[in-house]
């Protein structure tokens, strides 16, 4: 139980945080949208091509949004030394680590949601035919993702040019996770050709689980020096 | 100290500690420890290893070799404990600049699990005269206030042991005085005080230990009263020399 009002009042800080300067969500959700918009203006699509090409656009829209995000949650931590004030209290770091990823989570989910609607409207397609498998994979695919940039957010904090260390960090191992999940919506979107839509959801859950679980037991020794 | 006192009441320590950054040692073979109702000056030069040390105390450094112990315990495997004893405050105000001076103290108070937390808070906020300033915003604050913040949220939960690295800074005179009056009645309350500063004067009329330390190394450790100030390079005011 403890550990649930640890976890809260992590997120409800970053929460209220980001409600105070609103810098996060907006960036992210501005830089994701230019993406799609630069995707739409670029390649005049027809529907087939649409579908070869959405997937792709989105993820790749939420992978570059997200890492905004994971600097900016980290930039307020690295101010005053905050993520090291935080181990001063009897917590595991752990929480510490859930704490984070969830409020990452949220703000990239948040930022999906307006990433999406653009999309339907820009590149005129509809999700709802497939609309509870796509919100499978979303959710695993920014699990996982939130994960890892929450691990790597904390690693690069304490790096000379985290900007860029992030990115470095982070994509060659988030490559897994946006492979399987650009394949698993493209699968989605066309009606499942290759049979049951449970395999592909199933791959984006397993790596993403792996990942956070992972990135769960390895934060501790992240936060030391 | 009364007999057995060293069996009941818990001890934070260092034993055969090394830091290295990189190939420097900031830290070499430094052993002591510090024990409730003490008053301790930790003094020396710039690079002397002072702030490394209270870091490794307040667990956040890791020693290279060696150990910290906190009531026998390896802090490293066993640190929740000695967390909840120690109250830290370090040139870092550890303070969210969006939060307000309040909102800061109940998020740490929660870390903590303390209960009757809203007392607590104005209990803190009331012994550093920051009731009138407490909605204020952390990054409005000038360095002084911030100074007076960070020095509530350590003192918030009670600690046993107060380990505090330069806590004198920024600080106007009134604060200053009511700091050091805070101090010297720690000790006497059974609270363990770990102090640096570098005005010699006024850490050695807060405390009643003096250690010396520098190049990594601990040059004295013991009653400040009869150190051998001379040859740890310490001019009193007084001009007192007790190597002469």
């Amino acid at each position: 139980m403890n550990s649930f009002k640890i976890i809260w009042s992590i997120l409800a800080k970053d929460l209220r945080v980001e409600w105070r300067n609103r810098e996060t969500l907006a960036s992210m959700c501005v830089f994701g949208l230019l993406i799609v918009f630069l995707f739409n203006f670029a390649f005049e699509t027809a529907r087939e091509e649409t579908l070869r090409l959405l997937p792709a656009v989105l993820w790749v829209a939420i992978a570059f949004a997200g890492v905004l995000g994971f600097n900016r949650s980290f930039a307020s931590e690295r101010e005053n030394a905050c993520l090291e004030g935080m181990t001063l209290a009897p917590v595991d770091p752990s929480m510490i680590f859930v704490g984070k990823m969830l409020a990452n989570l949220l703000f990239l989910g948040i930022a999906e949601v307006v990433m999406v609607f653009a999309a339907t409207l820009w590149f005129n397609f509809s999700f709802l035919p497939a609309l509870g498998q796509l919100l499978l994979i979303a959710f695993f695919g920014t699990l996982g993702y939130a994960a890892l940039g929450t691990i790597f957010g904390a690693i690069a904090a304490n790096t000379r040019m985290r900007e860029v260390m992030l990115t470095v960090l982070q994509f060659p191992i988030a490559f897994w996770i946006l492979m399987l999940s650009i394949d698993s919506t493209s699968s989605a979107m066309r009606g499942n050709p290759d049979g049951s839509w449970v395999g592909g959801v199933a791959r984006v859950a397993g790596i993403s689980v792996i990942f956070t679980v992972a990135s769960f037991l390895l934060f501790e020794y992240v936060l030391e020096e | 100290m009364p007999p057995g006192d060293h069996v009941t009441k818990p001890v934070l320590e260092v034993r055969n500690v090394t830091k290295f950054f990189g190939d420097l040692a900031a830290l070499k073979e430094v052993s002591l420890g510090i024990r409730c109702g003490e008053s301790a000056l930790l003094y020396g030069p710039n690079g002397a290893g002072k702030t490394t040390l209270l870091r490794m105390l307040a667990s956040l450094a890791r020693p290279s070799s060696g150990e910290v112990l906190f009531d026998g315990k390896n802090i490293e495997h066993d640190g929740a404990n000695a967390k909840a004893a120690i109250g830290f405050v370090s040139h870092a105000t550890f303070l969210y600049g969006e939060l307000t001076v309040r909102e800061n103290l109940k998020f740490f108070g929660r870390l903590f699990g303390l209960s009757g937390l809203e007392k607590r808070i104005d209990a803190a906020l009331e012994m550093f005269d920051m009731r009138p300033r407490e909605d204020d915003f952390a990054r409005d604050l000038s360095r002084g206030l911030q100074q007076r913040a960070s020095l509530a949220r350590a003192f918030l939960h009670n600690p046993d042991f107060v380990i505090l690295d330069e806590p004198f800074t920024g600080l106007d005179h009134q604060s200053v005085k009511k700091l050091e009056d805070l101090l010297l009645r720690l000790p006497q309350q059974g609270k363990a005080l770990l102090f640096s500063t570098h005005d010699f004067e006024q850490g050695a009329a807060l405390a009643r230990r003096l250690i010396a330390l520098k190049a990594g190394r601990v040059r004295y450790n013991g009653p400040l009263d009869i150190a051998p100030f001379k040859s740890l390079g310490i001019v009193r005011a007084n001009g007192q020399s007790r190597d002469e």
